[in-house]
């Protein structure tokens, strides 16, 4: 049994989700190998060799893996699949966009977002916005996997694996990278951020985020959304947590104006503490909150700004 | 340019879905169905570039049972041209309906179709891709704007760190996503016009695609339950509470 995992990073270093994808592929028993494809991308490698339970780090250096194109990467992966039993990947947006392309071209079946590895043909995974969660197993002779990454621990970086280069494989030449609007911020990351604070359509406009900011600061915590937020110009798409937007599962989430519909708790119900502020009793998202404060936001936020 | 339009009928959005007790599965009987919202967006997109003069006509198909008929017979309420019911009871995979997808693109040869980027009862967000992939053509997931120009087509995509910009030679896929656009409801009178529109009904078999499920669903569970929470009066009890009780600030 060997595993492949496809890291998710920008060349500098490998984001987060790659490092939990780990453990994940841990679980299942076999070599772990991580395929690293970008473009000057060794210091990513190099984090890559230090991750426990990986054996060996693939380097594809070339400029066609520059910014992760779904069809030169999922042909690279589909040309080292052969010798693999599994093929893993976190459910990022990388992950979800090449992953399944590379399970229909190896003619399998494709297991998103697992959250357990009950066996190495057997995995969970959520349906329904995570209300129902399913066991499925596969008897596919490799099995195409995304991960999802809040359900599993960081794998340390204890180890020191070797790092092979690879060649290219043949681009299919089917797109092209045109540009890209990054949000840039000091703040964690929000899929892994320990403190996550999130604005719904409560907070009434963009600025007033600056209210959940000055918090944020205080503690260390990174700024998400609701999709009503984000659909009203409040914020940028990244922000959104969500059914499908951002899976997070911090510490403690802090949903503030948020109504807490169905599609919002399936970003976030699995956060060890759910705070709600909202001003409307019955509102839903106080029936998953651990500790609910109905008040209105624009007096309970400078007030808990003061207090922490 | 032609538009392949492809279509699911779920569970609505705003059912609080139920698992079964015996744990085979998810309770739909006497539950309300509707297209899958993404899919609703899909459609509205085509729509859009055939008002424009970039579509010239929009065929809209669905891989489900006989019900499936009333999803198709929305999109052409929407502005859609043509519907294709690919009928069969099985509960499919994507992968499936990727390859019944790659049949029907080859008979109809259009120059792009949408997708929803992903259905919300199975949330795989794979069947784009994956007809991508059997097509050999390229794609374009997760997107915000669709922009055809010439032989090519740029798609804004939403990505993790925010957006960026793809070009893709057409004939491609794109799969859409929450903000492409706000799906028009059908008028009365286009509700009535769909019924007269073509709705052609073919099974997987003459497709020459075997739609047999490559994955066992073993069981179907809830999640685990949430403890209960409280209210608490005002900000410094919050703030305590999260300090001495939840010890997570």
């Amino acid at each position: 049994m060997s595993i492949l995992i496809l890291a998710d990073h920008d060349n500098a270093s490998l984001k987060p989700a790659t490092v939990h994808a780990v453990t994940a592929a841990t679980k299942l028993g076999g070599d772990v190998h991580l395929l690293v494809a970008g473009s000057n991308a060794s210091p990513a490698a190099e984090q890559a060799a230090t991750l426990a339970g990986v054996a060996k780090v693939l380097l594809a250096d070339d400029a066609a893996y520059e910014h992760a194109l779904a069809e030169p990467v999922a042909a690279l992966l589909v040309s080292l699949a052969a010798g693999y039993s599994h093929v893993l990947a976190a459910a990022t947006s990388v992950g979800k966009n090449v992953l399944p392309r590379v399970a229909a071209l190896l003619d399998v079946a494709m297991i998103s977002e697992i959250t357990a590895v009950v066996a190495a043909d057997s995995f969970e995974r959520p349906i329904y916005a995570g209300n129902a969660i399913a066991t499925v197993q596969s008897a596919d002779p490799v099995k195409v996997i995304t991960v999802r990454t809040t359900a599993f621990e960081a794998a340390p970086a204890t180890g020191s694996a070797p790092v092979e280069s690879i060649a290219a494989a043949a681009d299919p030449a089917l797109s092209g990278f045109v540009s890209a609007e990054l949000s840039k911020s000091e703040r964690p990351e929000l899929t892994s951020a320990r403190i996550v604070i999130s604005g719904g359509r409560g907070m009434q406009s963009g600025d007033n985020f600056h209210l959940l900011e000055a918090i944020a600061d205080k503690l260390g915590a990174a700024v998400g959304a609701s999709r009503a937020a984000v659909d009203a110009g409040f914020v940028p798409n990244d922000y959104q947590v969500g059914q499908t937007g951002k899976i997070v599962a911090p510490d403690l989430y802090v949903a503030v104006g948020i109504s807490g519909a169905i599609q919002h708790l399936a970003g976030m119900k699995d956060s060890k503490v759910i705070v709600a502020i909202n001003k409307d009793e019955e509102a839903p998202i106080f029936q998953v909150a651990d500790y609910g404060l109905v008040a209105d936001l624009f007096k309970a936020l400078p007030e808990l700004q003061q207090a922490l | 340019m032609k538009i392949l339009c492809a279509v699911k009928r779920v569970v609505d959005y705003n059912v609080k879905i139920r698992v079964k007790t015996d744990q085979s599965g998810v309770e739909t009987s006497n539950v309300k169905f509707s297209m899958n919202p993404f899919d609703e967006i899909a459609v509205e997109e085509a729509v859009r570039l055939k008002e424009a003069g970039t579509a010239t006509e929009i065929v809209v198909v669905s891989v489900g049972p006989a019900q499936a008929q009333e999803t198709l017979r929305t999109a052409l309420a929407m502005g859609a041209d043509r519907a294709i019911l690919v009928q069969t009871d099985v509960t499919t995979e994507p992968l499936a309906v990727a390859k019944v997808l790659k049949a029907l693109v080859e008979k109809e040869a259009p120059g792009l179709v949408i997708l929803g980027k992903q259905a919300i009862d199975d949330d795989c967000n794979q069947t784009g891709q994956m007809l991508a992939a059997l097509l050999g053509w390229g794609q374009g997931t997760f997107a915000s704007k669709v922009a055809p120009a010439g032989d090519a087509v740029a798609v804004t995509r939403e990505i993790d760190g925010g957006l960026e910009v793809v070009s893709l030679k057409l004939p491609a896929v794109v799969t859409a996503d929450l903000r492409l656009n706000e799906p028009r409801y059908a008028s009365l009178p286009n509700i009535m016009k769909a019924k007269k529109k073509p709705l052609e009904t073919v099974t997987p078999d003459s497709l020459g695609v075997d739609v047999t499920p490559r994955l066992k669903t073993v069981k179907v569970a809830e999640p685990a339950k949430r403890q209960a929470g409280i209210k608490v009066p005002d900000v410094a009890t919050l703030v305590d509470k999260l300090k001495t009780e939840a010890r997570v600030i």
